[in-house]
């Protein structure tokens, strides 16, 4: 497997970039949908197709079935602030438009943290869980912008924290960014990343 | 259409709000602040008190009536400046007299005399009326400028410490003509000389407008934007009469701190109020190194808009396309994407679509402006529930409905259905000097923090603590 910005994790933890940005994900290949209004993504996202899909920690190279056909769970690093998912789709043969993709990581705090922010970008829309709960969703058309929707003040537990994200394209590129932002609105760098056991 | 509905159009799409109460008064000083009240003092012992600085009450004489006082506070002391002709104009003096306090019902309540710190002799070139007593931040020195049509503006220094004159033989410097009502202040390196020019005491007929110079130097020379020195009669305009007021005169910095810079004046005629001379309070903007008068929020229909992010505020509801949404290959069969439906699409209002929002509260968040019905945001002053400096608390509802914007106690915003009144519900809006607007809850439920409207993302608007140099906490009120 061959991607122009991603590759495959090689340490047990990550810490964010130099900005926050998480840079490691689990990556589900794409699942077809359609549409991306405000009314057609919550729909889509809230369907179910796959078991557990609002708490399923997923592992690198989990297989589920989707409409038929085996979907593949890739654990992912990024060099860039973004994870680009046109990238990770083509290069396994896989469609780029009208596509659902689903991302999960955990993020390992060494204390609870209060009042911070998640704050994402996607292309296009998407909606986004921390530890269960929904805090984000952005609709339609548009370019990931860094720091697009943000969340709520969170708390962030003292260890894990399961970060969920639910991304919908309609055509063109695709991709995401995600990173906290502390109570001051600068970005949290006091955490690590990671996606379990990757296998070789 | 008939001119009396025309009229009445016309006064409904700007309604201008006037300051509240009982705001009779000519040649208001300086505005002050004494322990949480606002005070001024005018001409013939007139003095005007406020709790907020948006419903005035008549207040306490002063023991020394005259002409147009000014007041300033140093140290524990309040020191009043007023003038008084004797007999004829322009033979005249300006006396001082202070108290600790200006509240009436404090013991210290107590005005001493100070003495006369400023005269005319009648013959020399300058009338000693209309004082305005100055501090230099830079330096600590207190200054007095006074007079008025007869001869010059002239330059006198006190004494910090105690409020008067330095030295009652020194020469005083003349600084400008054609002009009354002066008064200084000082902005990033120039000072500024304000004075009023033009007829006062005519009601609707008065040309009473408000000027300003400015120097290096705190004795001048004071040159207008045009280069022209105010000692020659120059002065670029700061305002004149606009909407129902007629007669602008007697400039008075307030300064609230935290980036909010106002103003306080009086308006020879005020025609809601029969022409009566009344105080008026207004935002005061910078520009290019000059002052510039800005306006108090008008009632009325506004995107609000993110000075940050250039996004602006909704409720959290799918959008509908003005017009509705363009099917595949274009509107109007046959034409084209491009080429429109060939007659005016209607703006979108809240009735058309709002059949499927949600009951109950919803939220608020930031989004690319598309003349929506869930972008435009009608503000209303709400009345008898208080107000700031030049303005009353409003309302901020989704034009056409009833929904209102409020604080959550989780400093957050929510979109309610209905106003009920409470605080969380009264949104206060102070110009800032870049003519962008802060954006403030009365208050927040549960909380004592000063919160703020804020863009933290380009889609998210939260309420944040103040930060009078965030960008992210400026907006804009723009025509939908």
């Amino acid at each position: 497997m061959s991607w122009p910005t991603l590759t495959k994790p090689a340490s047990a933890e990550k810490t964010p970039g130099a900005d926050g940005f998480i840079q490691r994900w689990l990556i589900l290949e794409p699942i077809p949908v359609n549409g991306l209004t405000e009314s057609a993504v919550q729909a889509i996202v809230k369907k179910e197709y796959i078991p557990d899909q609002f708490s399923v920690i997923p592992h690198d190279g989990d297989t589920v079935t989707v409409g038929g056909a085996d979907l593949a769970w890739y654990a992912v690093d990024t060099k860039l602030y973004n994870v680009n998912l046109y990238h990770f789709a083509r290069a396994l043969g896989k469609p780029t438009s009208d596509v659902l993709f689903w991302a999960v990581t955990t993020v390992n705090c060494p204390r609870e943290m209060r009042d911070v922010r998640l704050a994402i970008g996607s292309n296009a829309a998407s909606v986004w869980w921390v530890n269960g709960q929904e805090v984000i969703g952005i609709y339609g058309d548009r370019q990931t912008v860094i720091d697009d929707g943000v969340s709520k003040r969170l708390t962030l537990k003292k260890g894990s924290n399961i970060v969920r994200a639910a991304v919908v394209n309609g055509g063109g590129a695709t991709d995401f960014c995600a990173r906290f932002l502390d109570r001051d609105d600068k970005p949290l760098k006091e955490f690590t990343v990671s996606v379990g056991e990757v296998s070789k | 259409m008939r001119f009396g509905v025309l009229a009445t159009l016309f006064a409904l799409a700007s309604i201008a709000l006037a300051l509240e109460g009982q705001v009779g008064i000519h040649d208001p000083s300086t505005v002050v602040l004494c322990n949480g009240k606002f005070y001024t003092y005018g001409t013939g012992g007139s003095s005007l008190v406020s709790d907020d600085g948006w419903t005035w009450r008549r207040g306490t004489a002063l023991p020394r009536r005259g002409l147009a006082p000014d007041v300033i506070h140093l140290g524990d002391r309040y020191y009043v400046y007023v003038a008084a002709n004797i007999g004829a104009q322009p033979k005249a003096a300006i006396n001082m007299i202070w108290s600790k306090t200006l509240d009436p019902d404090s013991p210290d309540y107590k005005w001493e005399e100070g003495g006369v710190v400023a005269s005319s002799d009648g013959i020399e070139d300058s009338n000693a009326i209309d004082p305005g007593v100055f501090l230099d931040p830079t330096d600590g020195r207190l200054w007095l400028t006074y007079g008025s049509y007869f001869g010059y503006i002239r330059l006198v220094e006190l004494d910090p410490k105690t409020g008067k004159r330095i030295n009652l033989n020194d020469q005083p410097r003349d600084l400008a003509i054609n002009c009354e009502a002066s008064d200084m202040m000082y902005h990033e390196g120039w000072y500024y000389l304000l004075a009023t020019h033009g007829s006062c005491c005519r009601g609707a007929d008065s040309g009473y407008n408000i000027r300003v110079g400015r120097a290096r130097k705190v004795t001048g020379p004071f040159l207008d934007a045009e280069g022209i020195d105010m000692i020659q009669g120059g002065g670029k305009l700061l305002i004149g009469s606009g909407g129902r007021m007629i007669g602008a005169g007697h400039f008075g910095l307030l300064d609230l701190g935290e980036g909010v810079q106002k103003f306080s004046m009086h308006w020879e005629a005020d025609l809601d109020r029969g022409g009566a001379s009344v105080l008026d309070i207004r935002p005061l903007l910078w520009k290019d190194g000059w002052p510039v008068a800005g306006e108090n929020l008008k009632e009325g229909s506004y995107e609000i808009e993110s000075l940050r992010t250039g996004t602006a505020l909704e409720m959290a509801v799918e959008g509908v396309p003005v017009g509705g949404r363009m099917a595949r290959g274009g509107r109007g069969g046959g034409r084209g994407m491009f080429a429109g439906t060939g007659s005016p699409i209607p703006p979108q209002d809240a009735a058309q679509v709002s059949a499927n929002w949600p009951a109950g509260s919803i939220g608020a968040r930031l989004a690319n402006y598309l003349c929506q019905a869930q972008q435009q945001w009608r503000i209303t002053a709400v009345p008898n529930a208080g107000g700031y400096p030049g303005s009353p608390y409003f309302k901020i509802t989704i034009a056409g409905t009833e929904r209102t914007l409020a604080a959550t106690d989780d400093a957050e915003l929510a979109v309610l259905p209905a106003f009920t009144g409470g605080p969380e519900q009264l949104w206060r809006m102070d110009q800032l000097s870049d003519g962008s607007w802060r954006i403030m809850p009365k208050s927040v439920p549960n909380s004592k923090e000063a919160v703020v409207l804020s863009a933290v993302g380009s889609s998210f608007a939260t309420l944040s603590k103040l930060d009078p140099k965030s960008e992210k906490q400026r907006w804009l009120f723009k025509t939908p």
